[in-house]
């Protein structure tokens, strides 16, 4: 694989960012996202697995649950708000 | 401020009367150090009269690095109850088979007077302990304290819900493998996948050690590892004798109730047609000192079921007649990862992997994690006139009379 998971992690932020408030986005959105930019050569489900898991780790994403789980950017608690 | 108490919910008061215990009393004796629980019973009894839920959730779940194990539950009046404006749950892994030491039981509620409601479940339907009711800013020090204490969250949301199985060989001698030990090793062999959401919804692994079920895996996991054996059940004929002379009619409540009749008794032997036997337990749960299950024991593995969420409710269907489940499991956790990569590429968001199948087609799904389809996945492969056996039908094309293969 030549894409490392730090800049899969970068792409990735960059797309939540655009979809902040937009549309929610699942794990494996990201992922087959990322597979498609990359290509299947570049990059698989294990980068983007250490991908997400830097992004969350490091707090620039949150996991968040509307039905489902979704990786989004902090924010105020969604359910909280009215 | 809202009341509560004895003068201030009658309708909550209703539900203290009669013999057995009542969970209205158990959270006013909480209410009585406890603001949360105050609130708590304010505003149930306010629902009980305007027939109105007034709790959402959702949003926040879990702590840094954690994408479950925290349910965010928030109340739609915060200025009228205050104390429970967040009232989140927190789900914590439950040791297989629900073993404690009291001890572990009074570090666990401890830690939850310190840090939330003081209510708990023991357990939730998914099995987990859970911690009922705290507030955001209370999720870190409670989860510090309960890892520093042994203890870890559970699994909620897009991921693998804490897997759990029935007592096992711990307390029980029918079970055909080791439940708790499965249990524990898919737990610490998924920890990312149970800490962090990456499929299209949630997975539930249910082991129960024989076909009576008890933890119901057949209906509430997305793979149910039932335990099962190949050979034949063992008989003790002078015990089924001594069954006899204490009083049990073995021809009325034994052989008339085998689901396939397999059993024939002539008032001094009991035979049994093991072939045709399905192994529902019936027969061993009347005469347990005659019979017992097989020496050949494993499991049967089934996949699909699940309670009406987005679509109906699903009972789960056998995918593995038979495998011997010891460790390290490397077939079952091979067979696992095979499933999950086909429905994090194909299922659509909020659907279960029972209802990919549905939508795509057993024969599809199985020939996409690499199954061999056999005549034990369907009830009744006797009668169903879409089964096609390759090789007769290859040996019919050979004789040149046959039909081109119906589809």
């Amino acid at each position: 694989m030549a894409v490392t998971s730090e800049t899969v992690a970068d792409a990735m932020y960059a797309m939540i960012a655009e979809y902040q408030g937009k549309k929610k986005l699942k794990a494996t959105d990201l992922t087959k996202a990322m597979i498609e930019k990359f290509g299947e050569a570049e990059c698989d489900r294990q980068v983007c697995k250490a991908a997400i898991r830097t992004l969350i780790d490091s707090g620039k994403c949150v996991y968040t649950y509307f039905g489902g789980s979704y990786i989004e950017l902090p924010h105020a608690e969604g359910a909280a708000q009215g | 401020m809202a009341q509560s108490g004895n003068n201030g919910t009658p309708l909550l008061d209703e539900l203290e009367k009669g013999p057995w215990p009542s969970f209205v009393t158990q959270i006013k004796e909480q209410a009585a150090k406890n603001a949360m629980c105050k609130d708590l019973l304010a505003l149930l009894e306010r629902s009980y009269r305007e027939k109105v839920g007034h709790w959402k959730h959702g949003g926040i779940v879990g702590v840094l690095g954690y994408g479950g194990g925290v349910i965010g539950r928030y109340n739609d009046l915060p200025e009228e109850y205050p104390h429970i404006a967040h009232f989140h749950t927190m789900r914590v892994n439950m040791p297989s088979g629900w073993f404690y030491t009291s001890a572990s039981l009074r570090t666990i509620c401890d830690i939850w007077e310190r840090h939330g409601s003081g209510l708990t479940n023991m357990h939730g339907s998914t099995g987990d302990i859970i911690l009922l009711g705290t507030t955001t800013d209370q999720l870190e020090p409670a989860f510090r304290e309960l890892t520093e204490a042994g203890f870890d969250l559970g699994g909620s949301g897009s991921a693998v819900r804490t897997p759990s199985c029935c007592v096992g060989p711990a307390r029980c001698e029918w079970a055909c493998y080791d439940t708790l030990h499965l249990t524990n090793d898919l737990t610490h062999t998924f920890q990312d996948e149970l800490h962090r959401p990456a499929f299209p919804y949630k997975f539930k692994f249910k082991c129960s050690g024989c076909p009576n079920d008890c933890v119901a895996a057949i209906a509430r996991a997305d793979m149910s590892i039932i335990g099962t054996w190949r050979d034949d059940i063992k008989i003790d004929q002078a015990e089924v004798r001594a069954a006899a002379q204490a009083g049990l009619d073995i021809h009325r409540d034994v052989c008339a109730r085998c689901p396939t009749q397999c059993m024939e008794w002539d008032g001094n032997t009991l035979a049994i047609d093991d072939a045709n036997c399905v192994k529902c337990m019936h027969c061993i749960n009347a005469m347990p000192k005659a019979l017992a299950p097989g020496d050949d024991r494993g499991a049967t593995i089934l996949l699909g079921s699940k309670a009406p969420i987005v679509q109906g409710a699903q009972l789960s269907a056998v995918l593995v007649p038979f495998v011997k489940l010891e460790p390290p499991y490397r077939e079952l956790k091979d067979l696992v990862q095979r499933i999950w990569d086909f429905w994090c590429e194909n299922g659509k968001n909020r659907e279960r992997v029972g209802e990919l199948v549905q939508r795509v087609g057993l024969g599809n799904f199985l020939e996409a994690i690499g199954v061999e389809p056999l005549p034990e996945m369907l009830a009744y492969p006797r009668d169903n006139p879409y089964v096609f056996y390759e090789e007769y039908l290859e040996a019919e094309g050979d004789e040149g009379a046959a039909e081109p293969a119906a589809q």
